[in-house]
């Protein structure tokens, strides 16, 4: 696309004649304007998935791998997607993993003493939601850095959790014979069924991204708070909301980590504060606000869930996993660059 | 007499000890060109913020077709009928210029999703009728890839396409080309033919001599002079005038080279 700032034409008629087939208005054109970051992400999936499978096809050409990756994923997406709205809204959230950890506990409490694990995902839902907003409206209305803040609660929340637990987990044995077993934690064809919860809540966070006044300030507020107060946008309450958003987020990840094998950690949550912000910035979000891509964090979360399967799947040892996984986001991030132009 | 659209009275807005706007007051009338002028840091951008709702009055009250208002803000304003292009435009230039032209002012439709489809039909409708459009760039663009004087398009469109009563044009001939300053003004005359009421804030006071009704001249947040473009023979007249309520002896300076000048 050409930025070459050419004089209005003047004609009506000729405007109208060429409105019909714009060279910019192409459906394949505006696919790639559109999903620019998504696809870019895609390409490099593509060519991580290409050198494992050279590097030793009898590995990864069997469904077996993939499904190990398929438990853990949808975890992530979890996490990465609601991340996706707060790093475009100009924000960070470092709290998740503790919210996460928080709301599984109430799910955990909700369930030990006897109630519906339905009951116990809606309890964990509310307090996701409760904590993302009250640490959203911590960093707006008290105009703290979001980096620091959050790190902070996400302290905190911890701190709570091992304080009250002595740390001790909690095992939810009855959840085995329970109807919530087969809906949340089964296996349809082969594919685990958190895999495709994953995949509603992607396609819906997609939609209220793209589709959804809510998306769309969003981004205004992430691209210029100052023009999105001037049009009378709620610049504060559209930044809490992206908050909560984080923390439903986190609960819906941290009940569906602890229908994996029917126990809670104190510790839930802990190991994904940086594979999952790295999957937001592999995805092909930037870090400066405004625009973003929920498709391309949810592959983001794949390429950085899979490659330490990938690494010991190629044969590599453990002591592998780092580099690559270094190496795999740096690359990424160039090629962002390289792909996607920031306007001011 | 004509209808009252707007009563702004005794605004005073302080900054921490410092004054901007010292007891001003400003009407707009149904159908009226009003043009707001004043050197920089008289408190034209801060009244006009005011009106806007983007900026809280210390004290003062606004009223609006007679009734006072309560709990203004940028929202209440807009729904008040009132649309601003502001001088830094208040564009988003990442997104596209249809997000930008219904920025806070979306287009719904089943179960609260966006209308995208209709939004961008509106926009294509809006963008021809005033005239901006162009090979390089539809609706869908991102405003980033636009020139300045395109970016202005897009702010002045986004203030048209609600049918505001009253459109608040902050400076929004700076930095435009000649021909596209004469658009504006062409939309300007458009705008008062329809009957709506525009206030109009500029640096040239030739530019703002030649489309409005009537003159209020701030300065260090007063009113200074307020008059009708009738009592008012000539902008050179205008301009004396501002000079002398600036810095008197500077407006003496003045009439000394123009003497030197004429020998």
């Amino acid at each position: 696309m050409t930025d070459a700032a050419q004089p209005e034409n003047p004609s009506v008629e000729a405007a109208e004649a060429t409105r019909a087939r714009h060279p910019l208005e192409h459906p394949v054109r505006r696919f790639i304007d559109a999903n620019r970051a998504a696809l870019g992400t895609f390409a490099v999936l593509v060519v991580m998935m290409a050198i494992f499978i050279a590097a030793s096809p009898e590995v990864f050409l069997e469904w077996n791998i993939y499904r190990a990756v398929l438990t853990t994923l949808p975890i992530a997406l979890f996490l990465v997607v609601p991340l996706v709205f707060v790093v475009t809204a100009g924000e960070i959230d470092l709290s998740f993993p503790s919210s996460m950890g928080f709301s599984a506990w109430m799910f955990a409490l909700v369930v030990q003493a006897g109630f519906s694990p339905y009951l116990g995902l809606a309890a964990a839902m509310a307090t996701g939601a409760l904590l993302g907003f009250f640490v959203g409206s911590l960093v707006v209305y008290f105009r703290l850095s979001s980096l620091i803040a959050t790190l902070g609660m996400n302290f905190m929340l911890r701190g709570v959790i091992q304080i009250v637990t002595q740390g001790r987990s909690i095992a939810l044995v009855s959840l085995e014979q329970s109807s919530a077993k087969p809906i949340f934690s089964g296996v349809v064809f082969g594919v685990p069924t958190q895999m495709l919860w994953a995949l509603a809540f992607v396609v819906f966070s997609s939609l209220l991204f793209n589709r959804n006044q809510f998306g769309a300030h969003v981004k205004i507020v992430g691209d210029n708070s100052d023009s999105a107060r001037q049009m009378g946008i709620d610049v504060n309450w559209v930044r809490v909301k992206a908050f909560a958003f984080v923390g439903l987020g986190a609960a819906l990840a941290g009940f569906f980590s602890t229908m994996i094998n029917f126990t809670w950690w104190p510790t839930s949550g802990d190991g994904y504060l940086l594979p999952a912000l790295a999957s937001v910035f592999v995805g092909g979000t930037p870090t400066w606000g405004g625009v973003g891509t929920v498709g391309g964090g949810a592959i983001g979360a794949l390429i950085v869930s899979f490659i330490q399967t990938g690494i010991v799947g190629a044969g590599l040892s453990g002591f592998h996993v780092q580099f690559f996984n270094g190496l795999i986001i740096i690359l990424s991030l160039i090629g962002h660059r390289w792909n996607q132009i920031r306007y001011r | 007499m004509a209808e009252r659209l707007i009563e702004l009275r005794n605004i005073t807005k302080s900054f921490g000890r410092v004054y901007a706007l010292g007891g001003v007051n400003l009407s707009v009338d149904k159908g009226e060109v009003v043009g707001l002028i004043g050197d920089n840091g008289a408190g034209k951008s801060t009244l006009i913020k005011i009106l806007a709702g983007v900026v809280k009055p210390t004290s003062g009250k606004i009223l609006v077709r007679g009734e006072p208002v309560t709990g203004w803000n940028a929202a209440r304003s807009r729904e008040a009928g009132i649309e601003t292009v502001f001088q830094d435009r208040a564009l988003a230039v990442q997104q596209s210029i249809v997000r930008n032209i219904f920025m806070g002012c979306e287009l719904k439709g089943r179960l609260g999703w966006l209308n995208t489809a209709k939004e961008v039909r509106e926009a294509e409708r809006l963008m021809r009728e005033i005239g901006f459009t162009s090979k390089v760039f539809t609706p869908r663009s991102i405003v980033g890839q636009l020139s300045g004087g395109e970016r202005q398009g897009v702010a002045i469109a986004r203030a048209i396409y609600r049918q505001a009563d009253l459109i608040v044009l902050d400076e929004p001939t700076t930095a435009l080309s000649i021909a596209e300053t004469n658009k504006v003004f062409h939309f300007v005359r458009q705008v008062r033919a329809s009957g709506r009421s525009i206030v109009f804030i500029g640096h040239n006071i030739h530019h703002v001599y030649e489309i409005t009704d009537r003159f209020v001249v701030l300065d260090r947040g007063k009113v200074e002079l307020e008059a009708r473009r009738a009592d008012v023979p000539s902008a050179e007249a205008l301009i004396s005038f501002m000079e002398a309520v600036a810095k008197p002896d500077k407006a003496a300076d003045r009439g000394r080279r123009e003497a030197g000048a004429a020998t």
